[in-house]
């Protein structure tokens, strides 16, 4: 095994920050903070620098500076407005002014202004969601959770015996309106059993996920820094 | 003073130190510990294997580069296995500090395995656009209004590999690589549900468990869960990358997990009876 350290400059900046945020197992310190606030920094930046040029430029920008010019996407009609013909761009003002109007929360007396953007950004996800949960968990999870207890192969029966019995007891351990007591009781306690395993199988999935990250920087470290091999 | 209850007051520091050894260990000289693909990850790779040669898929990958160990190997093994079958990648990313990472890993895998493929007209990489769900329905009502430009700046109607792909119905699979919200989850809601298009999903381990009742109402073809579920990928596949060389380390991280809550469990029924 030997040593060939990358002779890439940003490769040494990026082991450097990812040693400085190790620093803070040890206890907090200056390099810790640095690493930090050099993070919060440029990842605000970033974001605002990003979302100019991929989002307000293209989405806004170009296509109202085009309608303005006249430059239509239908050739039969020139001009800002023509959603009868599928030119929808003039029609960007509307959102562009409630994108300005939340900004009036910084201007105190017309700060009400912010919440007109606001309820339509709320009824138009509220909308969305719901009927996103209706059609793709309450429904079909219902739907998959109605499956025949005898299929013929004992593996499969058996499987579908343990779901149907976990579903059904712990959906009833969570029925707070009656004393969990007598045969209620054991059904609700099997239910806790059942959701025990649930969050075993939660916390197992959680160490594997962090453990990840430390296996990514060490990686990193190893290989793409100090190139052992 | 007892081991235990010299154990309850142990530097947590010491916990970081072995925890960091045990990682490092098999990072430099692996054990080969045995990968066995679970079932979900072995439909994952059927599903892929099931496209027709040639076909469009479009793969989201929502992620940025917090979640790097997990979803870049799952992203590679992916596209090597799409480009083998000559497969045409649609790439969206709903997460802001994705579009770059993502692009970079393509790249990545084009240069070194597929040196043939071009950009624009084997795969394309349409960038960033807020708005979470409802950049899935828009896209539902056409690709081209969702996204008018790629991240590169192209206008995407100029673009060959967009020439055939204009709404959902001209994908036979979606593959969503997901660190979060939105993922996986509003993928399955929104369009699996809304367009019934197949789709498999790659997600974070911390997020796994909540996606495999997908799984068993057949919603989601196949999933693959955090860094096991991409080394189950790669051994499918009979790849060796990051995360089947990451498998050691974590198996050992997770016996030294179980061993600290086992005494961990042990020292205070200790301090509570003495």
């Amino acid at each position: 095994m030997s040593l060939h350290p990358s002779p890439d400059l940003s490769v040494w900046v990026a082991a450097f920050l990812t040693l400085c945020i190790f620093s803070f197992l040890y206890r907090d310190n200056p390099f810790y903070k640095f690493a930090e606030h050099l993070f919060v920094g440029v990842s605000a930046g970033y974001y605002i620098i990003l979302n100019f040029w991929t989002v307000l430029v293209p989405n806004l920008g170009e296509p109202l500076l085009a309608s303005f010019q006249g430059r239509g996407v239908v050739a039969a009609r020139d001009g800002m407005f023509a959603a009868s013909l599928g030119d929808y761009r003039g029609w960007l003002l509307i959102p562009a002014l409630l994108g300005l109007m939340l900004f009036t929360r910084l201007f105190g007396r017309i700060g009400w202004m912010s919440r007109w953007p606001l309820a339509v950004i709320i009824g138009v996800f509220a909308g969305l969601k719901t009927t996103g949960y209706a059609q793709g968990d309450l429904v079909a999870q219902i739907e998959g959770s109605l499956q025949p207890l005898w299929t013929g192969d004992p593996a499969t029966t058996i499987n579908a015996i343990i779901f149907t019995v976990g579903l059904l007891t712990s959906l009833l351990f969570f029925f707070y309106s009656r004393e969990p007591r007598g045969a209620f009781g054991v059904v609700s306690r099997i239910g806790i059993g059942f959701l025990m395993v649930g969050f075993g199988a939660g916390y197992g999935y959680t160490v594997m996920s962090r453990v990840s990250l430390l296996i990514g920087r060490f990686q990193f470290l190893l290989g793409d820094w100090l190139g052992l091999r | 003073m007892s081991p235990l209850e010299r154990l309850a007051r142990l530097d947590r520091r010491w916990i970081f130190l072995m925890m960091g050894i045990l990682v490092l260990i098999p990072l430099l000289w692996p054990l080969k510990m045995e990968i066995r693909p679970t079932a979900s990850s072995r439909t994952f790779h059927r599903a892929i294997a099931a496209i027709p040669d040639g076909a469009t898929v479009l793969m989201s990958c929502d992620y940025d580069p917090g979640s790097i160990p997990e979803m870049v190997p799952m992203t590679r093994t992916a596209m090597r296995q799409l480009w083998e079958k000559n497969c045409k990648v649609v790439v969206t990313v709903l997460w802001p500090g994705g579009p770059g990472l993502v692009d970079k890993v393509i790249e990545d895998v084009a240069v070194a395995d597929f040196p043939g493929k071009r950009y624009g007209v084997d795969w394309v990489n349409l960038g960033y656009k807020p708005g979470n769900e409802a950049v899935m329905v828009l896209m539902g009502q056409g690709i081209l209004t969702a996204f008018p430009n790629d991240y590169r700046g192209n206008l995407t109607r100029s673009l060959p590999i967009m020439q055939r792909a204009r709404t959902y119905a001209d994908f036979p699979l979606l593959i969503s690589i997901s660190a979060g919200y939105p993922g996986t989850k509003e993928w399955v809601q929104q369009v699996q549900a809304r367009f019934h298009l197949p789709m498999v999903a790659g997600v974070t381990a911390v997020s796994a468990p909540e996606f495999f009742p997908y799984v068993q109402s057949g919603q989601l073809v196949g999933l693959l869960g955090g860094m096991a579920g991409a080394a189950e990928y790669e051994k499918l596949r009979n790849e060796s990358g990051d995360a089947s060389r990451g498998m050691d380390a974590q198996s050992l991280a997770h016996v030294f997990v179980a061993l600290c809550i086992v005494l961990g469990n042990l020292v205070p029924r200790r301090r509570a009876g003495s």
